[in-house]
């Protein structure tokens, strides 16, 4: 039975992403983002839209973890994951600690969408949950 | 220690306010850190102190204030100096 809802909201400046990518290179990457998430972001031509794409996947990230109410239970960013389909539609893909949480708090679906404009890439997801 | 997390934050944590203005229980988040800047702020820790943060330290509390991050990285080093 449908219970409420939660909303998680980030913002990310795609400025300190290219920050990031310069200063600590694929030890970033490997922390932050999962195999798949880095070969979508890598495979654009240039360095400016590979930002945008991280950017994105970050705010996404966080955003979920808000949704969540689960900033506190030491989730790594891995085991939140932006997937697209082959219509360019995104998603998001829990597993782990991410996982274990949305089970915890009843969490039914999360609903993801992200924009950018300029040097800002936002994210909204949207969680449902039910009555266990 | 204090002072080298503080050069960290100073260089990594985009924050809005001199570094040395906090004290060490100053809200890291209030003083205009992000959590993508947190995880520069992490990033740089593991460099200076040969550390690595596990998974269950990836909480927004232990990036809080320098005072949280001095006890994170006590126990790590303390740990991995108990297992040399």
């Amino acid at each position: 039975m449908f219970s409420g809802l939660t909303i998680g909201l980030d913002v990310v400046d795609v400025g300190t992403i290219e920050e990031s990518l310069e200063r600590f290179g694929g030890r970033y990457l490997d922390r932050v983002y999962t195999p798949r998430e880095i070969a979508y972001a890598l495979a654009a031509n240039d360095p400016a839209t590979r930002a945008r794409r991280l950017a994105a996947r970050f705010a996404a990230k966080e955003a979920a973890l808000k949704a969540l109410c689960a900033r506190e239970r030491g989730i790594p960013p891995r085991a939140i994951e932006v997937v697209r389909s082959d219509d360019g539609s995104i998603a998001l893909e829990l597993s782990g600690a991410a996982l274990a949480a949305a089970r915890e708090t009843s969490a039914a679906s999360l609903s993801l969408s992200v924009s950018h404009e300029g040097k800002l890439a936002v994210a909204v997801v949207i969680c449902t949950r039910v009555k266990p | 220690m204090n002072d080298k997390i503080r050069a960290i934050l100073g260089e990594h944590a985009r924050l809005a306010v001199d570094v040395a203005q906090l004290s060490d229980e100053s809200d890291l988040y209030e003083a205009g850190m992000t959590s993508h800047a947190s995880v520069n702020v992490m990033l740089a820790l593991e460099g200076e102190f040969d550390v690595e943060f596990p998974d269950r330290m990836l909480r927004r509390g232990v990036f809080g204030s320098i005072a949280s991050i001095r006890a994170a990285l006590d126990e790590l080093t303390s740990v991995a100096g108990a297992a040399q």
